[in-house]
């Protein structure tokens, strides 16, 4: 079995061709896009090494994501549920309200350095989307966003934002209208302006160069909570337990990326996604319900698919986890046993949004309520020696419509 | 012993003309119609492409995007492609046959078994849209093994050392791809302007058949005479859509569109 070598991120433990673990990953894309991604990939490996690059992005992480998020303890939440200690981090305090915002930046730097005048980008839930089109007006770059025409209508308010911002969102209308489909046109825009444009794909997925760059920027998130529990407790506790939402799965490489060289015993790393409506076959849980490998936008990944190959669609209320396929890393995280990774259904993600927001004074959206769900599911059958934190990744604004809908009210 | 692409090609040059390629969705718009419209234009084409619809293609424009997801709605599964081939092939005087589509659904179906099957219905060539070098090496000996020309693309952006590594990587012949596009873009830089990057890339592979494909369509077709081959995929796509739409009968239809392209290139 192959094992996470100590000391050396994880994004770059691939083989020459992109893969970790020998078969997630890579790099299959039209003949096209080749060049470009040669391009993007010695331009991000010259940049991270740049100290002067480095220190602009850790300046504006600080300055205009606002770091460190809070860690905080849910002290009412912990007192209901009577196990487990529950704490969370923050991370819908950066700038825009979620972790998106790492990512954006990044593309955005490397935009300008590729001198390229706009970015095109997908997203699902709106905040890459919004995120990429706060950074675009931020360096003065243009902004396409490409999102599915049913996320457009589930998730106005981040669509407010971005054409706010001044970026052009490019409504898809193809296949299931979501993510998938978004991220599908904008490979194809890709292809066709990839002289002109500079491309950020919104999660830790696409080919082996935007899983890289999009780990390399949400790496931010762990490196703050590494502090913060070290603050918390004196040392990293002894029983930890990681929590967050996987679809692309940005926000769990991000909140995991320093603690995957700890045994599993120590602290453990469990992502949960989206297990869809409870009585309907459609989910967007590719790991959980163990989904075969496929190929889509550029990588191999478990992914929710039918017999012949074609990509199946997906149902989930959060539409930032309503994604058929998962990043390459976690496949691998899956593989090895270094993660644990299972699903919580719409009803299960809405009981914790609503039973968190009723004791704490926090919102978050329905992914990371998928988190919660998780969370108090486990926490009774743990003791106060074990510490939990999850990574509240994002914050319900944008989701009030729906939450109005099927809880009846909504109020921040 | 020289392919069936290959002899289209030498037969082509004797005549004095590029080769004409064509290429619809197999079960675009139904399993039945799809195989009249290869037997329709099997008269004029000398070389049939076939795409195998994927559901999430990220390098097709809109017009194949509609053919795709015409023939996935009625149905189609990848035995019904395999199945389309076989009875084409029947015909007497049937034309060497290309299946096109994404690495997904030959990965899914296994490289070996899908190969295999290839031969076994009568396929020629095969492109794999995102299966660039140098990760196709394996798949590439695999077709060669089983006497299948293994297309690969070259495009604008592709660098001249990198060009130089696949074509001499490649089987008989070669895509070239005019422009920075998805298929079916309009034509973003001239008809010359293409000609002249094509004679680079055939400076590179003089022994090769080296096609040129997308933007190619009955207003352009004759400006480009001079190459080996020329695909025209989004055109006939958007024929089928259209005769569709006016509920005519799309073998008609395909048939006087390759007539025309053909007389075009004569």
């Amino acid at each position: 079995m192959m094992k996470i070598k100590k000391g050396i991120p994880l994004i770059d433990q691939h083989d020459k061709n992109g893969f970790y673990g020998g078969k997630f990953g890579g790099n299959y894309v039209a003949e096209t896009l080749k060049k470009p991604i040669d391009d993007l990939t010695k331009l991000f490996e010259k940049c991270r090494k740049d100290k002067n690059f480095i220190k602009e992005r850790d300046n504006l992480y600080e300055n205009y994501v606002g770091k460190p998020t809070r860690f905080i303890k849910l002290q009412n939440l912990t007192d209901h549920l009577g196990g487990a200690q529950i704490y969370a981090k923050m991370v819908s305090d950066a700038n825009g309200g979620a972790h998106k915002i790492y990512n954006a930046i990044t593309h955005a730097m490397l935009c300008k350095k590729a001198k390229k005048k706009y970015m095109c980008t997908d997203t699902g839930a709106g905040y890459n989307g919004k995120m990429f089109s706060m950074v675009a007006k931020k360096f003065g770059l243009g902004c396409k966003v490409f999102m599915g025409t049913r996320d457009m209508e589930r998730q106005k308010p981040n669509c407010d934002s971005i054409r706010k911002n001044g970026a052009e969102i490019i409504p898809v209308t193809s296949g299931s209208k979501t993510l998938v489909d978004a991220v599908s046109e904008c490979i194809r825009y890709w292809v066709s302006n990839c002289d002109k444009a500079h491309m950020g794909i919104g999660s830790l997925v696409g080919p082996n160069i935007f899983v890289k760059i999009c780990g390399f920027s949400t790496s931010q998130i762990s490196r703050e909570l590494k502090v913060q529990l070290e603050e918390e407790f004196g040392k990293i506790p002894k029983r930890l337990k990681l929590i967050n939402c996987v679809g692309g799965g940005s926000s769990a490489y991000g909140f995991w990326s320093e603690f995957f060289d700890y045994d599993k015993k120590h602290i453990e790393l469990i992502g949960v996604e989206a297990g869809g409506p409870k009585n309907s076959k459609l989910h967007a849980a590719p790991l959980s319900k163990n989904s075969k490998i496929a190929i889509l936008h550029g990588a191999a990944a478990y992914c929710v698919q039918d017999s012949d190959g074609q990509i199946d669609e997906t149902d989930s209320c959060s539409s930032g986890l309503d994604y058929p396929s998962t990043s390459p890393i976690h496949c691998y995280l899956k593989d090895i046993g270094r993660a644990r990774y299972s699903f919580a259904t719409d009803e299960e993600a809405f009981a914790a949004y609503k039973l968190v927001t009723e004791l704490e004074e926090i919102s978050p959206s329905l992914e990371p309520s998928h988190s919660f769900a998780e969370a108090i599911k486990i926490a009774p059958r743990l003791d106060d020696s074990n510490i939990i934190v999850v990574n509240s990744c994002g914050d319900s604004l944008k989701d009030k419509d729906i939450i109005k809908k099927r809880l009846g009210s909504y109020s921040r | 012993m020289k392919s069936q692409i290959s002899l289209a090609f030498k037969k082509c040059r004797k005549e004095n003309r590029p080769a004409l390629l064509t290429y619809i969705v197999a079960g675009d718009n139904t399993k039945k119609k799809s195989l009249e419209i290869l037997k329709s234009i099997s008269e004029y084409a000398d070389i049939l492409e076939l795409g195998f619809a994927h559901n999430a293609p990220t390098a097709d424009g809109p017009q194949i995007q509609n053919s795709s997801y015409r023939a996935l709605k009625n149905g189609i599964k990848l035995k019904d492609v395999f199945q389309i081939v076989k009875n084409y092939k029947k015909i007497k005087n049937s034309k060497p046959c290309i299946l096109m589509g994404y690495y997904q659904m030959v990965y899914k179906y296994g490289e070996r078994k899908f190969i295999r099957k290839c031969k076994q219905v009568g396929v020629d060539g095969l492109i794999i849209v995102d299966l660039p070098f140098p990760d196709n090496k394996k798949f590439s000996r695999l077709c060669k093994k089983n006497s299948i020309t293994f297309i690969q693309l070259l495009s604008p952006t592709t660098s001249n050392e990198r060009m130089k590594k696949i074509i001499q990587s490649s089987h008989d012949m070669i895509y070239y791809i005019s422009m920075l596009s998805t298929t079916g873009g309009k034509l973003k830089i001239s008809p010359n302007k293409i000609l002249k990057n094509y004679f680079k890339v055939k400076r590179l592979s003089k022994a090769k058949n080296t096609v040129i494909g997308f933007g190619i369509t009955e207003k352009t077709i004759s400006s480009f005479k001079k190459a080996d081959g020329l695909v025209v995929g989004s055109a006939l796509c958007k024929g089928i859509s259209e005769s569709l739409k006016k509920r005519q009968n799309p073998v008609i239809k395909l048939n006087k569109m390759v007539k025309k392209l053909k007389s075009r290139i004569t």
